[in-house]
């Protein structure tokens, strides 16, 4: 099978959808003659050229809103963010408009759009360009949200999610558009709202989605030394979320934890763990642990930084503390 | 024998000429009563509490919408403001589903869903009612993105008020549409006030906004909104200007609500003189008044419109009151395709 890095692989899916579908335009900072500030749409301008591939100015609340009229008049377009962060000089257009339009109109509207974002800490980009925002966005109705772990995910949700008649937050972790990963070469899609059990174990379920994953990885090859098996859970869709897959897997470990990189307070584990704890509470043998980020500004320091993210070795103390000294 | 035959010939296109440009007038006259009956008649139903949430009416503007409306093509976009009701039945929107909507009822043009504030016919191109101000600005930027990429011949056409221009996306919209010439043509509905706050205690630059639009290269006029025909003749203009360049056009036109800024509104932030001064501008009494001194309509002529418009409003508001709820279900209806 062969192997692409995270950022090869969206890049693939969006040179896919460009090339099947006349309606499909990238918008955005920087996207065109620059290559994107995480070289995603590199080479791009050349190829398609600047009808398809629009550089926009440093408008953020304009470029996401001229994506909803070109969207709500039958275009496909893709709007790529430089950070999440930036969502916000944009949110009215991303809340008020794309996500209520079709409601407002009784159904009349469709917004069919994707804004690709890079998403999430750890790389000393310090308070303003490090957040999470994914997390808020997937609390709003109209909206899908997904954030993929692995090259194969990205691909099969950014597929899914260029098809969709409804607008879709595409979060891009940051830390891993390096991130290697084998993709199949036979066409696939992952269809939004499903969660992927990427090891199954008994003992404890492990639940996290997007950058978490690394975490998650980590914390359960140190459970597996300790003879602990864990089943782990990559969320994948924020909005909305699988909460059967959990739920099954929950039955079957009676212990959960779940894991948030943003930050801990509003973080969409509050979501995950509230769900399992009203339907599925028969089935816990333990307290619900909940990790995320501190929930301070992320700070730029590299050790104060690291400090605010959630630690594996850390993790598997409080899962000693709370769940298995028990 | 020729001569004659020609005589005849120029006689009969002259006089219907007369009679289409009589009904053009008369059909001015109708759409500007509607709107100000519809609007009167949504008042009234507010106090009586048939319609809630806010309410903004158009009164005193209606020569604004209907003279520059009656220039579009059906291909072409509109997006508004939240005082939308004008533009909605300007370009002719169901009366009857229009109230509805107002009413909150499954048969409005959203079932119910948008109210007053956010009017939307997609088949019409009527592309809503905004009430975040300023929020329809990057939309007409992406609805002429649209007809510039599909070549479709439309343009856009985007409504907005004087307290919206202190909003960035206003600035950003005006900067995009210049840079790639998109099909925008941009009408100000200057009427002086956002909301409470007057223009000269919130600009900086005067009580003119046109001359700003050079700032983004973008061609620009001022004309007196209360004239029906004087926007008609601009917007004329600046269509066929956006049409054929598909780069933006500004229009500027100068109007005046009568009334609140909503129902809430005490109108404490201006005198009674000023509204007095503008109501002497007011389109219904002034275009029927020329109508009737130019010969082109008589007494009976306007009569019988406003009677056949009377009876519309009456119907709009006895189909409003009749239509159903929505059912609870369809709370969860509209929000996913």
């Amino acid at each position: 099978m062969p192997q692409l890095v995270m950022r090869e692989a969206i890049k693939k899916g969006l040179e896919e959808a460009l090339q099947n579908d006349p309606n499909v335009l990238i918008l955005g900072e920087d996207i065109g003659a620059y290559g994107g500030a995480y070289a995603v749409t590199d080479g791009f301008l050349d190829k398609f050229g600047p009808e398809r591939i629009k550089d926009t100015p440093i408008s953020e609340a304009t470029f996401i809103g001229t994506g909803i009229g070109a969207a709500s008049a039958g275009l496909r377009p893709i709007i790529e963010l430089m950070s999440i962060s930036f969502s916000l000089v944009g949110f009215d257009q991303i809340v008020n408009m794309a996500a209520n339009i079709r409601y407002m109109s009784g159904g009349q509207i469709d917004v069919p759009m994707v804004i690709r974002a890079p998403t999430g800490a750890g790389v000393q980009l310090a308070a303003t360009h490090s957040q999470s925002f994914e997390t808020w966005l997937a609390e709003v109705p109209g909206l899908y949200c997904v954030c993929p772990s692995n090259p194969k995910d990205a691909l099969g949700l950014l597929r899914t999610a260029i098809k969709d008649n409804n607008p879709v937050i595409f979060a891009e972790p940051a830390l891993l558009y390096g991130t290697k990963g084998d993709v199949p070469e036979e066409y696939y899609e992952i269809p939004l709202g499903s969660a992927s059990v990427v090891k199954k174990g008994n003992d404890i379920t492990l639940v996290s989605y997007g950058a978490g994953m690394k975490v998650i990885e980590e914390v359960s090859t140190i459970l597996d030394k300790k003879n602990i098996s864990s089943e782990i859970i990559d969320l994948r869709s924020l909005s909305p979320i699988d909460y059967a897959t959990i739920g099954e897997s929950v039955k079957k470990t009676n212990k959960l934890l779940a894991l948030d990189t943003s930050r801990r307070n509003g973080g969409i584990m509050a979501e995950v763990v509230a769900d399992v704890q009203e339907n599925f509470n028969d089935w816990l043998d333990s307290p619900i642990i909940r990790i995320g980020a501190k929930d301070v500004p992320w700070p730029y320091n590299k050790n104060l930084e690291s400090n605010a993210y959630p630690d594996p070795n850390e993790i598997v103390d409080e899962i000693n503390n709370k769940i298995l000294n028990l | 024998m020729a001569t004659l035959k020609q005589e005849k010939n120029k006689k009969t296109s002259k006089s219907s000429k007369i009679s289409i440009e009589k009904r053009e007038m008369l059909d001015i006259y109708k759409n500007m009563f509607l709107i100000r009956q519809f609007e009167l008649a949504c008042g009234e139903n507010y106090t009586k509490g048939n319609i809630r949430g806010f309410l903004h009416l158009y009164i005193g503007q209606e020569a604004t919408a209907v003279g520059s409306i009656s220039n579009l093509e059906d291909e072409d976009y509109i997006v508004t403001h939240y005082r939308d009701h004008g533009h909605a039945l300007a370009r002719g929107l169901d009366v009857n589903r229009s109230m509805a909507e107002l009413f909150g009822k499954s048969t409005g043009l959203s079932k119910g869903k948008g109210g007053s504030m956010h009017l939307f016919d997609a088949g019409k191109k009527f592309m809503g009612g905004h009430a975040i101000v300023g929020g329809q600005f990057p939309l007409a930027t992406g609805l002429a993105l649209a007809c510039q990429y599909k070549k479709t011949g439309g343009i856009v056409v985007c409504y907005f008020g004087d307290g919206s221009t202190n909003q960035g996306t206003y600035h950003e919209t005006l900067n995009l549409a210049s840079v790639w010439n998109l099909p925008i043509l941009f009408i100000l509905e200057n009427n002086k006030y956002g909301m409470g706050s007057s223009i000269d205690r919130v600009r900086a630059g005067g009580e003119d906004f046109y001359t700003g639009a050079s700032t983004y290269d973008i061609p620009a006029a001022q004309v007196n909104g209360m004239d029906v025909l004087a926007v008609k003749e601009a917007t004329k203009i600046a269509v066929e200007k956006v049409r054929q360049n598909g780069g933006p056009f500004y229009l500027e036109c100068k109007t005046f609500r009568f009334v609140g800024h909503s129902l809430a509104d005490g109108q404490k932030y201006r005198k009674t003189d000023e509204i007095k001064e503008w109501e002497k501008q007011d389109p219904l009494i002034r275009f029927p008044e020329w109508l009737l001194s130019a010969g082109i309509a008589s007494q009976k002529d306007i009569e019988k419109i406003n009677q056949e418009v009377n009876l519309i409003v009456k119907e709009s508001v006895d189909f409003a009151e009749s239509s159903s709820e929505p059912k609870n279900s369809e709370v969860y209806d509209d929000i996913y395709k």
